[in-house]
């Protein structure tokens, strides 16, 4: 409506000045297909390399999804704080299921 | 109403951030449901993901990778004003996004084919744990090709927002929230790449 | 505070754009009209629920079962549930006052996406007409009760998918505006509104947009899961093909207990708005106060199969959740502990707004603490699908947020439509609502003590005694709801005009012109103290 926000009482987490390049972004693009190809060949190793593999390389990869090509790098604590709290809740919601399925 | 014009970057990319947490919780619900239903059937999970064709989702995988690198791409343009080459990033990105589609509509066709859908009469023969496999797969995916075709909708209208300069070098918040949509459908799919194609 | 002696903008409620009537309202981007067409829509469905549960009390009359069959009765039971409770209970405060005073509360001209609040009242709208439409079409009313449960839902010829569907719109609508209010606190503050100095109301809406954004979305994948399973069959609730009903449930519950809390935090919020105004003190415990609404809506969200415990749980979840759902009591009784010690040496002005917050204090602790009675697994399995749920949960949504809302309604009614009320015909409507409601809901409890099963259409003899005190309760409720409402009404009409500030509030609402004007401030405020100074302004 008007031009009120600059008072607004938060002001972290604006925009930097200086932006990320091109190299960036392509570099973090190579680390993802490698990974991608870490767990394809994890899976063929068999049951246990596969299971490891997609819980730790596949939270990796979002997270560089996530950290650079979301830009959560260049932003303040509360885009972080709001991930993070989504994700606890979802692990939350996750272990009390599994207190029900695991013990059934 | 609101004639003058205000702008709020900052709120704008945290409105579009905690959509996006309600997207992360929806997929959430399901991945969820899916470990609950892998914990009950491991070998059924076991045997319906041979069934799959790993091929296709890897190389499906790599497709929406490289289309998520293209939008963010684009924005870099955007924001050194190279305005031609913005625009080809964001076209590639959309004939990447449509090549997904069209992968995975030869995937579910080849499961049609086979006799592998919900409610078919082949599947019945099939032992319960595996039924359940093909109707979360067919969830699952089903409901993330939506969201493709939704964040494909969107960066289209962004791709003619930046033709006409509606998004330029100083103004480009629509094109990051509407990329920060397009890198959450990416996640998604990594996250069901290895659910899903890899679970063999 | 300054004064306002001169009003430059119109009131809100005077058509300003180039739109008049009822277009101006249905266009409308003002997050007060919008709160207005929340109220007006909610009241509808809210007086509709109330018909309808009218009338199932009626079935208990023996008599009247030759009108009412029993198919009847079960789409009657599911439609007030989902009625009240997707329409009425669940965005009932923060859509009609977390979007009217919010942006006010905060200093603010709006809220941060005024568009999208639009959006989600035609959402809401929309969704409303879905869950009306499933009575009419398809294979005739829903009747599986407003919980859905599978298997029953997948497999009955009732016209369960629009109902769904329409509960799936109605949850989109609640998220955006959880999106809405949590931006706005974070961005549209007015200078030194620091976080510690927002009216509590305002900590009550942030804590529950929270668990808007993070349950919604489980039950939207829910009913769109029950949904595919209608039409594609895809399995996974379905026994047959190895799916399993206890994630229907789990998933179902994952969302609607921390409903419960979407529903109540508000109702605490406004309770402590309106307790310190008429105790003319600041409140007893601000930071415990804020901080027990966060701890609310975060163990609040982790208690919910305390529905299930007869479902076929295991041992380990069953313990479980019964002491999460006992801890969760501590922060709600920190609450009412707070309240009232606010009211305690405070110099009381007794209004209605303060006659029904203390009517909440008084059903919330009945309602809240035959909760924990509940938790217990030992007491849950004998009463577990009785009236005492169905007592217990009226005393917390409709003695709580219900009797909150109407607390709201009496606080700031003079501010929403610049007119006041007649406050005899208030306290008239008050005791036949008071006394109705308690023998209507306590009566159900002692029914589910005795052993009456809830959801049944006919009750065994030694039931019937209870049942008739019940039915006669339900029509002094009535009749308490409709003086109630129709004293309102008559004064958005006829009332005298009200002052700006009729109850001596402190919060920023009572600093401007009744009813607001367009932009609610002249000139946004510098905030530099906390929300109840009631001390500075005596001194002034």
């Amino acid at each position: 409506m008007s031009e009120y926000v600059e008072h607004s009482a938060d002001n972290q987490g604006e925009h930097h000045d200086e932006h990320p390049g091109y190299g960036t972004f392509i570099r973090v693009w190579v680390a993802l297909l490698i990974l991608t190809g870490c767990l394809v060949g994890a899976s063929h190793l068999g049951q246990t390399y596969a299971v490891w593999g997609l819980l730790t390389l596949t939270p990796l990869k979002a997270g560089l999804v996530f950290y650079y090509f979301m830009h959560l790098r260049y932003e303040g604590p509360l885009f972080k704080v709001v991930v993070l709290v989504t994700l606890g809740t979802l692990l939350i919601f996750f272990a009390l299921l599994f207190s029900d399925v695991a013990f059934r | 109403m609101s004639g003058h014009v205000h702008r709020d970057d900052f709120g704008s990319r945290l409105g579009m951030w905690l959509f996006l947490v309600t997207e992360m919780v929806l997929f959430g619900g399901l991945f969820i449901g899916y470990s609950y239903m892998r914990f009950k059937y491991p070998a059924e999970f076991h045997h319906g993901g041979s069934e799959l064709n790993a091929t296709l989702g890897v190389i499906n995988t790599l497709v929406l990778l490289t289309s998520s690198l293209t939008v963010v791409l684009a924005i870099v343009a955007i924001q050194r004003a190279q305005k031609k080459l913005a625009m080809a990033f964001l076209s590639s990105t959309l004939v990447l996004g449509v090549t997904f589609l069209v992968i995975k509509s030869f995937e579910w066709a080849a499961k049609f084919h086979h006799g592998l859908y919900p409610n078919s009469a082949h599947l019945a023969t099939l032992p319960p744990g595996e039924q359940v496999f093909f109707g979360l797969y067919f969830t699952m995916t089903g409901l993330h090709g939506l969201h493709v075709i939704a964040g494909l909708s969107v960066l289209g209208v962004m791709l003619w927002w930046v033709a006409t300069d509606r998004i330029r070098q100083d103004r480009y918040i629509h094109l990051e929230n509407g990329g920060l949509y397009w890198h959450l459908v990416d996640v998604i799919w990594i996250f069901l790449l290895p659910l899903f194609y890899l679970a063999a | 505070m300054s004064t306002h002696a001169s009003t430059a903008q119109p009131s809100y409620l005077v058509d300003t754009g180039e739109r008049k009537g009822l277009m101006a309202w249905l266009t409308t981007t003002d997050h007060k009209r919008i709160g207005l067409l929340y109220l007006y829509s909610m009241v509808t469905f809210f007086f509709v629920g109330v018909g309808i549960g009218f009338v199932m009390r009626l079935v208990q009359l023996t008599t009247f079962q030759k009108l009412i069959t029993a198919q009847t009765y079960n789409a009657l039971f599911t439609v007030h549930g989902v009625i009240m409770i997707f329409l009425f209970v669940v965005p009932g405060l923060p859509a009609i006052f977390g979007n009217f005073f919010l942006p006010i509360l905060i200093g603010a001209k709006d809220v941060s996406f005024p568009r999208l609040n639009l959006a989600s009242w035609y959402f809401f709208i929309v969704g409303a007409i879905l869950a009306v439409l499933s009575l009419f079409t398809g294979g005739g009313a829903p009747d599986t009760g407003w919980t859905f449960y599978a298997p029953f839902s997948l497999k009955t010829g009732t016209n369960v998918s629009l109902a769904v569907f329409a509960a799936f719109v109605l949850g989109f609508s609640s998220m955006l505006t959880g999106i809405n209010f949590i931006t706005t606190i974070h961005r549209l503050r007015a200078p030194g509104m620091k976080w510690f100095r927002m009216p509590l109301m305002c900590w009550a809406l942030y804590s529950t947009a929270w668990i808007q954004l993070l349950a919604t979305p489980i039950v939207a994948i829910t009913l769109v899961l029950v949904i595919l399973e209608r039409f594609f069959g895809i399995g996974i609730f379905d026994p047959a093909k190895g799916g399993d009903p206890l994630l229907y449930q789990h998933l179902f519950w994952i969302y609607s207990h921390p409903a419960v809390y979407i529903m109540i935090l508000p109702a605490m919020g406004a309770i402590t708005e309106i307790i310190p105004t008429f105790a003319k003190r600041p409140v007893f415990g601000y930071k415990a106060i804020a901080f027990s609404s966060m701890s609310i809506a975060a163990v609040g969200s982790l208690v919910w199969a305390h529905h299930m415990f007869t479902s076929g749980m295991s041992n380990v979840a069953q313990m479980v959740f019964s002491l999460l759902t006992m801890v969760v009591a501590v922060p709600s009784a920190i609450k009412v502990f707070n309240w009232v010690s606010t009211l305690y040496k405070g110099s009381i002005d007794f209004q209605p707004p303060l006659l029904f917050a203390l009517t909440f204090i008084f059903l919330f602790c009945i309602g809240g603490l035959t909760g924990v009675m509940q938790g217990a697994l030992a007491v849950n399995v004998h009463i577990h699908d009785t009236y005492f749920i169905v007592g217990h949960f009226h005393y917390v949504m409709f003695g709580g947020t219900g009797m909150a809302l109407f607390a709201a309604l009496l606080y700031w009614f003079p501010k929403m439509w610049g007119k006041m009320y007649s406050k005899k015909m208030i306290y008239a409507a008050w005791f036949p609502m008071f006394i109705g409601f308690n023998m209507l809901y306590f009566g159900m409890m002692i029914l589910g003590v005795m052993g009456m099963p809830r959801r049944y259409y006919v009750h065994l003899p030694q039931f019937h005694t209870m049942h008739v005190v019940a039915t006669v309760g339900s029509w002094f409720l009535v009749l308490g709801l409709l003086m109630f409402f129709g004293t309102l009404l008559y004064a958005i009409f006829k009332g005298k005009k009200a002052e700006d500030n009729p109850w001596g509030g402190v919060t920023l609402e009572w600093t401007i012109p009744s009813p607001p004007p367009l932009e609610n401030f002249e000139e946004i405020p510098t905030v530099t103290h906390g929300p109840y100074h009631f001390e500075q302004k005596e001194a002034k």
